[in-house]
């Protein structure tokens, strides 16, 4: 790809304007981040002084306690368990689904796709108080299948989309030598194409993970057990308990919202590639 | 399973194939295959996903708390109660003012952020990284930062004010500012993932348009005014759909920052739905509201992509 001269040589004046302008919007989106992290080390007589600036002195033990706690931990390991059961189930029926829809025409093949992609045009919460009467009645209420089977179930559409096209497009002369072979269907699902699919593996996991691990809604309305609580129910339980403790609230948030900055810090290349894709693509 | 390679090495290979001119061969399993890969997708979404939206269209049509069966046929009162209230009303027009918002400040911001971006300056990957990170955060916690940031009495604008030694405005509390300080937390939340669109979208443009207008003497603002814009048409519709869905679903920032007051002047639609539907199990209410949301959704669905994106 070749560049344009423009972008090769930058004047000084436009430089200055685009760091600037950058470093405003960067220093926007960090402030309320980073304030939140220093809030968590203050006492609360020096939040309310000082918000902004370093902590007069590093309080340790807003964190400590929140770490030799077990309240924490149990959130994360919820929200992980939740989150780890959601796209290992979405993953293995949306490729076995989309592998028929790639490869099979039978009765109604079309329109059984298209079925599916109704689940692309409106959100959960839309049907949130039949499915909540659903899983009452199914016994589910209050366990995590209530959360995860809703979660697997809406994100079918764009996951079966997604890998549908992404087996499609692998070389149809794979498909003749293992039929030619004698390998059936099942067996070349499970040995070809699926090996052969990481990249959507990936972006269907990462799409499907992050949203589950984000996920309010379903948790509040099916879980009522607060040892069950995923963290973003959590940390509301924990904010309403510790109302103007500020300080410790602070804390709280940025334990939670640190291991996905860590994990983003980490792989962004791939998330970011990961949730444009899975959104453009479906 | 395993015995596949052994299988291969008995039978004639790809040149085989090749000789033969084998054409679209009957694999083996088909009906095993379709019998075993499609019940558990069917099922489950059969179940989940379209069950509960028939369902709600039916309980929209009753008075009904959720326990036995519905009874209480009411016909359509329930959407006469919705749209004769207030907060339904309040709650559909902070929808729209959200998409409006989206396309009028959000999307702009995305294009002049990404077509910085697309120079070739150090650093670039860092600040788009910063910039995506917020829509990686969950909503609650971001909601719940943000209800720091506007804290009266703890939070930043606390700071400011005192700075400028006016009296500490509490936006969140305020009927007229809270939705104003909602859209910025929104903006906040997602100008990232529509600024990636864009940038996405700028790479995919033909560069040599760029230089012919550049050698023709277009200056920077000529030549994005009428060859970049233009030729991002498709990425720019495509980042409207996205924040009228987004629009269309908030819920989960809204209930850590306002949760849909002070006085319901920041209700959206599905967080009417929670307050009045869920909370109180008023099951006919709120299916209603998730029918009238379903409605304006395939409405949204079919009719933009039919009318914007026809060509895309």
């Amino acid at each position: 790809m070749t560049e344009t001269s423009s972008s090769v040589r930058i004047s000084t004046g436009t430089r200055i304007y685009l760091y600037l302008s950058l470093s405003l919007v960067a220093a926007i989106v960090l402030v309320p981040l980073v304030t939140t992290a220093l809030g968590g080390f203050k006492t609360l007589g020096d939040l309310r002084l000082n918000p902004f600036g370093l902590p007069d002195e590093w309080v340790w033990s807003n964190y400590l306690d929140i770490l030799f706690g077990d309240r924490y931990w149990r959130q994360m390991m919820n929200s992980l368990i939740i989150a780890c059961m959601t796209v290992f189930l979405t993953l293995v029926v949306s490729s076995m689904a989309a592998f028929c829809f790639a490869h099979m025409r039978f009765f109604g093949s079309n329109q059984l796709l298209n079925y599916f992609l109704i689940g692309l045009m409106f959100p959960a919460a839309t049907a949130i108080l039949p499915l909540f009467i659903r899983i009452r009645d199914l016994g589910l209420l209050d366990s995590y299948w209530g959360v995860i089977l809703p979660q697997v179930a809406f994100g079918l559409g764009m996951s079966i989309l997604l890998f549908r096209n992404y087996f499609r497009n692998l070389p149809e002369e794979l498909f003749q030598a293992a039929f030619v072979d004698g390998c059936g269907y099942i067996r070349f699902f499970w040995y070809i194409s699926l090996p052969l699919s990481r990249p959507i593996v990936a972006t269907v996991g990462i799409v499907t993970f992050v949203s589950s691990w984000n996920s309010y809604i379903l948790p509040l309305i099916m879980l009522n057990t607060e040892s069950k609580y995923p963290w973003p129910l959590g940390i509301m339980v924990y904010r309403g308990e510790f109302g103007t403790d500020w300080q410790l609230v602070l804390a709280f948030i940025t334990l939670t919202i640190l291991p996905t900055i860590i994990v983003f810090f980490l792989a962004q290349k791939h998330i970011i590639a990961g949730l444009t894709a899975g959104a453009v693509k479906s | 399973m395993t015995d596949m390679t052994a299988t291969a090495g008995n039978r004639p290979g790809i040149d085989a194939l090749r000789m033969t001119k084998y054409k679209s061969p009957t694999a083996r399993g088909r009906l095993p295959a379709l019998i075993t890969f499609l019940p558990p997708a069917l099922l489950l979404f059969t179940l989940f996903v379209i069950l509960p939206m028939g369902e709600a269209a039916w309980y929209s049509l009753y008075r009904w708390n959720g326990y036995g069966t519905p009874t209480e046929f009411v016909g359509t009162r329930n959407f006469q109660v919705l749209f004769n209230n207030a907060a339904f009303s309040t709650a559909l027009i902070n929808n729209g003012l959200i998409i409006v918002i989206s396309i009028l400040l959000q999307i702009p911001l995305a294009i002049w952020l990404a077509v910085m971006l697309s120079r070739r300056i150090a650093g670039v990957v860092a600040f788009r990284m910063v910039f995506f990170l917020p829509y990686v955060l969950a909503d609650v916690a971001a909601g719940l930062i943000w209800r720091f940031v506007y804290d009266g009495d703890y939070g930043l604008f606390a700071a400011i004010a005192g700075f400028f030694g006016v009296a500490t405005p509490y936006v969140l509390a305020d009927r007229d500012l809270a939705i104003y300080a909602v859209l910025a937390v929104i903006i906040w939340k997602y100008f990232g993932f529509h600024m990636m669109l864009f940038i996405a979208g700028l790479q995919a443009l033909d560069k040599s348009v760029m230089e012919a207008a550049e050698i023709d003497g277009a200056t920077g603002w000529q030549r994005f005014r009428y060859v970049t814009l233009p030729l991002l048409g498709s990425t720019v519709r495509l980042s409207v759909f996205f924040a009228i869905i987004g629009s269309l679903q908030l819920f989960d920032l809204i209930m850590p920052l306002t949760g849909g007051g002070p006085s319901n002047s920041t209700q959206t639609m599905v967080t009417f739905l929670y307050t009045y539907g869920v909370t109180r199990m008023q099951v006919g209410l709120g299916s209603a509201v998730g029918v009238v949301l379903f409605v304006i959704c395939v409405t949204i669905a079919f009719g933009y992509k039919r009318i914007f994106m026809r060509h895309d």
